[in-house]
């Protein structure tokens, strides 16, 4: 038992309900959040230091034992990302305040982000399917209303499609668990693992298996289920798009690993699926963003794009494809929102996100500029930086199973990555000034690149000095392939 | 009984899908309602109706019906109230602004 677990859960929530009393006071709402999410990060870095040292971490709710109540379970993957996603939501916070108008501070903006990362913290930490569920929702209710927020005509069109599609594939949700729990009598994942495991009829466990592919795969925007996403993540303005551009989809990346590698790891048919999914979603993801001409929209569809290298590295199941795949996936949460919160300076400095209506951009703003040129170099994978290491591990895991035709599409999609980034270097901020704003050249951005400081700094530390962070991610790969450890700190045995 | 109980969940599911993959925005989130029903539904048939006794009343029963599919349904329903609240409310006023209810005119365009 340790009550450390559940403060990343608790702190956002309640500070978020008693910043609902205080709509009108933009400074007590400002300073609350700030200390809400800089305390989450602390108590969450110290937790993962905890786990790292002690061992996995775990609470039940209420004191009731494991299979009957409900648990929370910190180990090394959920800690980690819970510390990542509290140092997102601060970065995202600070470049909101300076971006946002005062009336959208006024309509519940950040209690609804302090409730966004309730849902996430909890999804990342839950130990029970339905629970899952239930902060599965809690984020997504958040995210609706933070995505339709300032009710423009085309965010209310998109973000209607995004409400029903991932409304619909709740309900599959709590299909797949009422199947899961017809068959096995339980829902917390550390005793399905060992039921699951005995049981004998795989053909239904396949079947469940397959159903969670499609729920996750929603929330994570995998081939062929990602048309929601590249028109929602258009629609907010940078600081909310950096974060779920960096964070919701992870979510259902994270629950894929989870669940793939807890409860059915031991149908080689799923993996196949996965290989095969990831293939497609990232290659077809890469052809979307080569062919859009707008700033944000060429970053949304790389969401997609880089979803696919983590489906791959789960598809190919070895422990160094698992920390491949964490590699990746704690990179691509940095330089995600990195590269949309400078889609949205670039956006604040021309007034416009089209790429052919902006071009020179480095000659006004230099530092926008070269912050830029690492980040996006970072993202296709360039050797001294962190996207190098997570597709290098990926690599090396791949041929050593023997995928060879997984990689090769890998290793495509990368440099149509670099050509994509590219594009967006050569016409915003290459060439002659122009942009439709005139007063664009005497626009001050110091303040909103500081804040991207932080972001950029870690892309180029996990890279410039990886080794630590392999070992690391090596570590959470054997704690995940081998879930006895997991097992034995929920069930107590 | 489970067989009337699945019958109902594959016409309310039926419905559903028929409701979801039509043009106008109100059957769509009649649709996403009844679906949401269907999986409720599933959810009770499939852990098993009444077994035994009703929990929690005393010690003495041979058998007792499982109380946490319940719980489990009734979460599901005050979430799933929550979520149909703000589909209206988002629905209503995307009509309002685009003066339609229709999905094909709610496509996307590039240049908005």
């Amino acid at each position: 038992m340790n009550n450390l677990v559940i403060l990343p859960i608790l702190i956002p929530l309640l500070v978020g309900i008693i910043l609902i009393f205080f709509k009108n006071s933009k400074h007590i709402q400002r300073v609350a959040s700030i200390i809400a999410t800089s305390s989450m990060l602390v108590i969450s870095s110290y937790m993962t230091y905890i786990v790292y040292t002690d061992g996995i971490q775990t609470i039940e709710l209420g004191a009731w034992p494991a299979p009957f109540g409900i648990v929370l379970v910190a180990d090394l993957l959920s800690s980690s990302l819970v510390t990542l996603s509290a140092l997102l939501s601060i970065v995202c916070l600070i470049f909101a305040f300076q971006t946002f108008s005062a009336e959208r501070e006024k309509n519940y903006f950040h209690p609804f982000f302090l409730f966004l990362m309730v849902g996430v913290n909890g999804s990342f930490l839950t130990g029970d399917l339905f629970n899952l569920f239930v902060f599965f929702e809690v984020m997504l209710i958040a995210s609706f209303i933070l995505i339709s927020m300032g009710s423009k005509r085309y965010q209310l069109r998109e973000s209607l499609k995004y409400v029903i599609i991932n409304t619909v594939s709740s309900m599959f949700f709590i299909t797949a668990i009422a199947y899961l729990y017809g068959v096995t009598g339980t829902l917390n994942m550390a005793d399905l693992s060992q039921k699951v495991a005995e049981l004998e009829q795989t053909g239904v466990v396949s079947v469940i298996a397959v159903i969670f592919l499609f729920v996750f795969g929603t929330k994570s925007a995998i081939f062929p289920l990602y048309y929601w996403l590249p028109h929602s993540y258009f629609a907010p303005p940078a600081a909310i798009a950096a974060l779920f551009g960096g964070l919701l989809t992870k979510v259902g990346v994270y629950t894929i690993l989870r669940t793939y590698t807890l409860i059915f790891p031991h149908d080689p048919l799923v993996f196949q699926i996965l290989l095969i999914l990831g293939g497609l979603t990232m290659f077809i993801g890469v052809l979307g963003a080569v062919s859009q001409f707008d700033f944000k929209r060429i970053l949304a569809v790389h969401i997609v794009s880089q979803v696919g290298y983590m489906i791959m590295g789960i598809g190919i199941f070895t422990p160094l494809a698992i920390a491949g795949t964490f590699y990746f996936l704690v990179h691509n949460i940095i330089v995600k929102s990195a590269l949309f919160l400078y889609a949205g300076i670039a956006e604040k400095i021309t007034g416009t996100s089209h790429l052919k209506q902006m071009s020179g951009l480095l000659k006004t703003h230099p530092y926008v500029g070269w912050l830029f040129f690492i980040t996006a170099f970072s993202l296709a994978g360039i050797p001294p930086l962190s996207g190098f290491f997570g597709k290098f591990a990926l690599v090396v895991a791949g041929l050593e199973a023997g995928h060879y035709f997984i990689i090769a599409v890998s290793l495509i999609t990368g440099v149509l990555t670099l050509f994509s980034m590219l594009k967006i270097f050569m016409t915003s901020f290459w060439g002659e000034v122009k942009a439709p704003d005139p007063d664009a050249k005497n626009k001050k951005v110091g303040n909103l690149l500081v804040t991207t400081l932080p972001l950029v700094a870690l892309t180029i530390i996990l890279g410039v000095a990886a080794e630590p962070f392999i070992h690391f991610s090596l570590e959470l790969a054997e704690q995940l392939m081998d879930p006895s450890d997991y097992i034995n700190s929920v069930l107590k045995e | 009984m489970e067989i009337l109980m699945i019958l109902t969940i594959g016409v309310l599911f039926t419905v559903a899908t028929y409701l979801i993959l039509s043009k106008s925005l109100l059957r769509v989130i009649i649709g996403v309602v009844v679906i949401s029903h269907g999986a409720h539904l599933l959810l009770l048939t499939l852990s098993g109706l009444q077994q035994g006794a009703p929990p929690l009343l005393g010690e003495e029963a041979s058998a007792y019906s499982d109380p946490l599919p319940q719980a489990l349904i009734l979460t599901a329903i005050v979430i799933g109230f929550g979520i149909t609240a703000f589909m209206l409310v988002l629905a209503y006023r995307t009509y309002k602004e685009h003066k339609t209810d229709n999905f094909d005119e709610l496509r996307g365009t590039e240049d908005e």
